[in-house]
């Protein structure tokens, strides 16, 4: 459950950003996570729920999570090709050097607040 | 009122790797973050691995568990030089742990360090130790499926052991099926078939770690 491990570190993030623009309350939180991450959404949502308990900056606050796609790009032909069943090889030149360039986000996108 | 941050949620992480990164460079240590499931056999490959080392390759061992010595008071009794850290419930190691483990180890007189990751096939993956090589065992018994159920874990491997070999025949472990699925989700992983128990492969393995621990020396040397 490393989740709450990166929610603790979202949440710290917010609360410097808050304090910096005067947000006394946030409204919601935007994150962008990306399929090829160890970060699954539902668990995410679920410990935003508990640390939001009792702390009045985040009172009524939404959680939005928006999940990237896995797109790679072939090192040999340049291909850029999304990534399905896990098989990390150029459909063009069937090349097996291929760089995930999509996917690997784990990211505070914005904040919304008063 | 909008506040673009676009910043990372493991940042905090990153910034600590960064750091680790630089003073495992500056010692020319070459370092690798092993991970697998509970009870892979991380802690016998290790064992067997500082023997046949001895005294060629000076080896650190910083073990990560839950709970319990158990792993570093076998580690040291391999001749290895090792040190523990609980992490009191966390799944994974950070950054920052290693950080402050490495400091009870004699970073000047070694060659490697092997930072043995709590036994967990998702959450480490997302944690950036300051390692150059990202090394996951795998075991027969387990089945020969666990790339495709930890892809992300598998995808990030530099090179990946499979151990236990000495029991295959007594299971269903399809290794042709293994051999396949690594080369499509990562096929630049280095493949290594062993028997922590019998010896197997340790050798070949072995050969693998002194290929890169020349390589961080030489670039240290600024060969």
């Amino acid at each position: 459950m490393h989740e709450l491990a990166l929610i603790q570190g979202v949440l710290d993030s917010v609360a410097k950003a808050a304090q910096k623009n005067d947000i006394e309350r946030i409204s919601k939180i935007k994150l962008v996570v990306g399929q090829m991450t160890a970060a699954l959404p539902h668990a995410l949502r679920f410990c935003f729920e508990v640390e939001k308990e009792g702390n009045p900056l985040l009172e009524g606050a939404e959680l939005e999570i928006a999940e990237e796609e896995i797109v790679a790009r072939c090192m040999d032909c340049g291909r850029e090709f999304h990534v399905v069943e896990l098989i990390f090889r150029c459909p063009d030149c069937h090349s097996g050097g291929v760089t995930v360039i999509k996917g690997r986000e784990l990211y505070i996108d914005y904040i919304e607040g008063e | 009122m909008r506040v673009v941050l676009r910043s990372k949620v493991l940042q905090s992480n990153e910034q600590a790797a960064v750091a680790n990164r630089e003073l495992f460079g500056k010692h020319g240590l070459a370092v690798i973050n092993m991970m697998s499931s509970p009870g892979s056999g991380k802690t016998t490959i290790l064992e067997q691995t500082a023997r046949t080392l001895q005294g060629e390759v000076k080896i650190g061992v910083i073990e990560g568990d839950i709970q319990s010595t158990l792993d570093a008071e076998r580690i040291a009794s391999s001749g290895a030089e090792a040190v523990q850290i609980n992490t009191e419930g966390a799944c994974h190691l950070d950054a920052s742990m290693v950080a402050a483990a490495v400091q009870e180890l004699p970073m000047s007189e070694l060659d490697l360090i092997v930072v043995e990751n709590v036994g967990n096939l998702v959450c480490p993956a997302e944690f950036d130790l300051g390692e150059d090589a990202r090394v996951i065992v795998l075991s027969v018994t387990e089945g020969n499926d666990k790339p495709l159920k930890y892809p992300v874990m598998f995808r990030q491997a530099t090179a990946i052991v499979v151990n236990k070999v000495d029991l295959i025949e007594h299971t269903d472990f399809d290794r042709a099926a293994l051999e396949q699925d690594i080369k499509d989700l990562n096929p630049r992983a280095q493949l290594f078939w062993v028997s922590a128990r019998t010896g197997e492969g340790i050798g070949e393995w072995c050969e693998w770690l002194k290929r890169r621990v020349a390589i961080r020396r030489g670039s240290a040397a600024g060969v």
